[in-house]
């Protein structure tokens, strides 16, 4: 029994139902984390979050330096995105996201001297020191403000702008922020090693945050199968109240709604927020970023993305800018084995599978998983016995069997009477289905094709 | 990109493409079924150890007839194969294991052919029938063959080879419903007694039934749902009535043990959603105990199962649990 366990919170540090697959995280949770070479170029996207694209505002041809603004949006939810690197700008181009979003993107081909490389690049992101002690006497709005000019975004895949997280509401009061650190997807590591390597960033974001959004009390959530991890945010946590609690191994549990029924034992009703309840959930990674924006008025232009999976050579965990393509940093872990058949942006349970690897990371890319065909091999889809399975794996307490039935025959009615919309796609029935019906993917088509009302 | 890297990409293999989630738990159907086989391996061996090779080949007929009606469906309509799946061979045990060991071949053929071809094979196959195929073909034997389906004794009155015998004509419900006679519990429990193949050995579906229970295989809400509510109606028939037959009698004779956990629990044909179980269990042991006392049948189970069938696309409807979250706000 560790401090992390004891330490009162109103949850019972788990949610109903739920998969526990296998984890997979020893592939690269031991691999500090390696700072790419700057690669020769990189394609900026100009969305990477949920809400409105921006615009480009810088022109081709123009030198830009790291840290620039290359696109914004006057909308209240988006985030403006930065130059990752220093270098040239070309024409704007289109490309796909992993996620079969088409958005435009800024290529820029990176100049010979770069300021920020190799050490000086993580000293600038995470290293150094991390005061404090300022904090009670910054204004809320002030660092809201500078979250949103720095472009921070969920970067635990959600890729919400932050800022609207923030944004006060007398209507629905802060009382409790919670850091997420479950990292419940299997293979990836990335937050892992962010919380071994740079616990400091994590807790100055998280009392920012806290400050931002009005919040009383900080908790952070992290799986109990990082123990090492718990024990480095406790020690970073020391005298700065934040209570760093341990909650089970189960999937999903770094999704926003069940993390708050194990930590607050409090439901985000459905269709709605978790502000609803009085709760804003920050990706460890996000609160990093947060704090390096407002303590260091530097955006966010890099994260950590774990290269992993059986199907790549040398597993690795990365810090890239945004807009490198996934081809230049598998490369770098070694490339492709002979048996790889499935490149994926992000975990293997909610992740996008890629057909092209020259895209570019995003600031939602948590990893790159790679499975061979062993893994991916699935047998012929059978008719639904019926079984129950995706029901007691169902973490949102939905029928995923009649879901899928409904979407497919286009029954909208009895899709709502099941309560589609209430499905957060985290994959848990499709995972258990014997059947191999594709569950998610019919829910998904299901929801697109719901009628507005 | 560096053209090295380019070159590399152009050998690497082809990349699937598919939606996730991208690994799952590997469990197939087969797998489900083959759990269901094992379950019934202790009830099928008392069989055999009670009744000799007849119960055997009972078993072997319906599930070898089951299979091969299965197969020439799919291959009359053009259909995939599913006899690897070997829910065929699951409803085959189950009603070879619901006969008299004292039927003659044919009945058990005829029986899986209206199992297969009417209750599962016309509604759509496995998953989409609404009535237990199992319990279909037995009721179908039973309309057909009515004296082969209730003799429990071959010709010259010879009983069951370990059978205890204190009566031989009848079952033991049977026998306590109409000739007022009690046998010994234990022999109930252990199985020795006349009967169906399987049904007799209350100990042996039990262990099979806890292992699918464990396994999850099989929901524990319906078994126990509905042997609860069975005791209860039989407690209530115990106190009121001059019985012979005690709870314990009504619990462990007969078919109830085994079809709570073997014909019950088949998920085609009960609710999907806990609450559903429930209801689904304690509706079907309500109505085998009515069946029982108040019909002018010994037995229940199967026409109970068949009964309560009916009713699960409206128990469905009943009881779609509340997501997390409570329901979707109606937008006023
Ligand atoms: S897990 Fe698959 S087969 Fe079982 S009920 Fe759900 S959809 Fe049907
Ligand atoms: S994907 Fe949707 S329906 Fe399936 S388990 Fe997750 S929340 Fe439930």
């Amino acid at each position: 029994m560790t401090v992390a366990d004891t330490i009162k919170i109103p949850g019972k540090r788990s949610f109903a139902r739920g998969i526990h697959p296998s984890d997979k995280k020893s592939l690269c949770a031991g691999s500090p984390v390696e700072i790419l070479p700057t690669p020769k170029s990189v394609l900026i996207p100009l969305s990477q979050h949920i809400g409105a694209p921006c615009a480009a505002i810088v022109k081709p041809r123009t030198e830009i330096a790291i840290g620039d603004v290359v696109g914004d949006s006057e909308a209240f939810v988006s985030a403006p995105v930065h130059a990752s690197v220093g270098g040239t700008t070309s024409a704007a181009t289109v490309t796909t996201l992993p996620n079969g979003q088409h958005v435009g993107a800024i290529p820029i081909t990176v100049a010979e001297e770069q300021p920020l490389a190799s050490q000086g690049l993580w000293d600038d992101i995470y290293g150094g020191n991390w005061p404090t002690d300022s904090i009670e006497s910054l204004d809320p709005k002030q660092i809201t403000q500078a979250v949103r000019t720095g472009g921070i975004v969920g970067m635990g895949g959600a890729t919400f702008p932050t800022h609207v997280k923030f944004a006060r509401n007398p209507d629905k009061p802060i009382d409790t922020l919670i850091i997420n650190g479950c990292e419940c997807e299997p293979y990836l590591t990335s937050d892992h090693r962010l919380m071994l390597e740079a616990p400091e960033p994590i807790i100055a974001g998280a009392l920012l945050s806290a400050r931002a959004a009005g919040a009383e009390r900080i908790i952070v959530a992290i799986e109990d199968n990082k123990p090492d991890a718990i024990e480095k945010m406790q020690s970073a946590a020391t005298g700065t109240g934040i209570d760093i609690v341990g909650v089970h191994t189960l999937y999903p549990m770094g999704g926003e709604k069940q993390l708050i029924v194990a930590v607050m034992a409090r439901e985000v009703p459905t269709g709605g927020l978790p502000l609803d309840v009085g709760v804003v959930v920050v990706n460890v990674a996000t609160a990093a970023a947060v704090a390096r924006a407002v303590l260091r008025n530097k955006p966010l232009t890099h994260r950590i993305i774990s290269v992993t999976g059986e199907g790549v050579a040398t597993p690795k965990n990365i810090l890239a800018p945004v807009g490198t393509s996934y081809a230049d940093i598998i490369e770098h872990c070694g490339g492709l084995t002979d048996s790889a058949d499935r490149v994926i942006s992000g975990g293997p349970m909610m992740g996008f599978a890629l057909g092209d690897l020259d895209v570019p990371v995003t600031k939602g890319t948590s990893g790159i998983v790679v499975l061979t065909e062993a893994q991916t091999r699935k047998s012929a889809e059978t008719a639904c016995v019926r079984c129950g399975r995706c029901v007691s794996a169902c973490p949102l307490g939905l029928v995923p069997t009649r879901i899928a039935l409904a979407a497919r025959n286009k029954d909208w009615e009895m899709a709502k009477r099941y309560y589609i919309t209430a499905c957060v796609e985290c994959g848990c029935c499709a995972y258990v289905c014997p059947a191999e019906i594709p569950l998610v993917q019919l829910i998904r088509a299901g929801k697109a094709g719901l009628p507005r009302d | 990109m560096t053209e090295e890297a380019k070159e590399n990409q152009q050998v690497a293999p082809v990349l699937s493409v598919a939606p996730g989630p991208h690994i799952t738990a590997a469990r197939s159907m087969r797998r489900v079924m083959i759990d269901v086989l094992i379950a019934l391996v202790p009830a099928a061996a008392t069989g055999v150890y009670v009744f000799g090779w007849r119960a055997g080949m009972q078993m072997g007929v319906c599930v070898v007839s089951c299979m091969f009606f299965e197969a020439l469906f799919q291959f009359l309509r053009k259909r995939p194969h599913t006899v690897g799946d070997l829910s065929a061979a699951v409803t085959g045990i189950i009603l070879g294991l619901s006969i008299p060991w004292t039927a003659p071949w044919y009945v058990g053929f005829i029986g899986s052919a209206a199992a297969i071809l009417i209750a599962k094979m016309l509604f759509g196959g496995l998953g989409s029938n609404i009535f237990n195929p199992a319990m279909t073909g037995r009721a179908f034997v039973q309309a057909c063959f009515a004296s082969e389906m209730t003799t429990y004794l071959l010709p010259g009155k010879i009983g069951p080879p370990r059978a205890v015998e204190i009566i031989t004509q009848a079952t033991p419900l049977a026998a306590g419903k109409f000739e007022h006679v009690a046998y010994n519990l234990q022999d109930l429990a252990f199985g020795c007694v006349n009967g169906s193949v399987g049904e007799t050995g209350a100990i042996a579906c039990a262990v099979g039934g806890l292992y699918l229970i464990l396994r999850r295989s099989a929901s524990w809400r319906i078994p126990l749902g509905m042997l609860v509510a069975a005791a209860i109606v039989a407690g209530i028939n115990q106190t009121l009535t001059d019985t012979v037959l005690t709870v314990g009698h009504h619990l462990l004779a007969g078919g109830l043990v085994f079809g709570a956990f073997f014909i019950a629990t088949d998920p085609a044909t009960s609710p999907i959603s806990n609450r559903g179980k429930w209801i689904f269990g304690i509706g079907t042991g309500a109505l085998v105990m009515l069946i029982r006392l108040f019909a002018n049948v010994p037995e229940g189970v199967m026409y109970a199962v068949l009964v309560m069938n009916m009713t699960v696309p409206l128990i469905d409807r009943w009881t779609v649990p509340k997501p997390l979250g409570g329901p979707v706000k109606k937008k006023t």
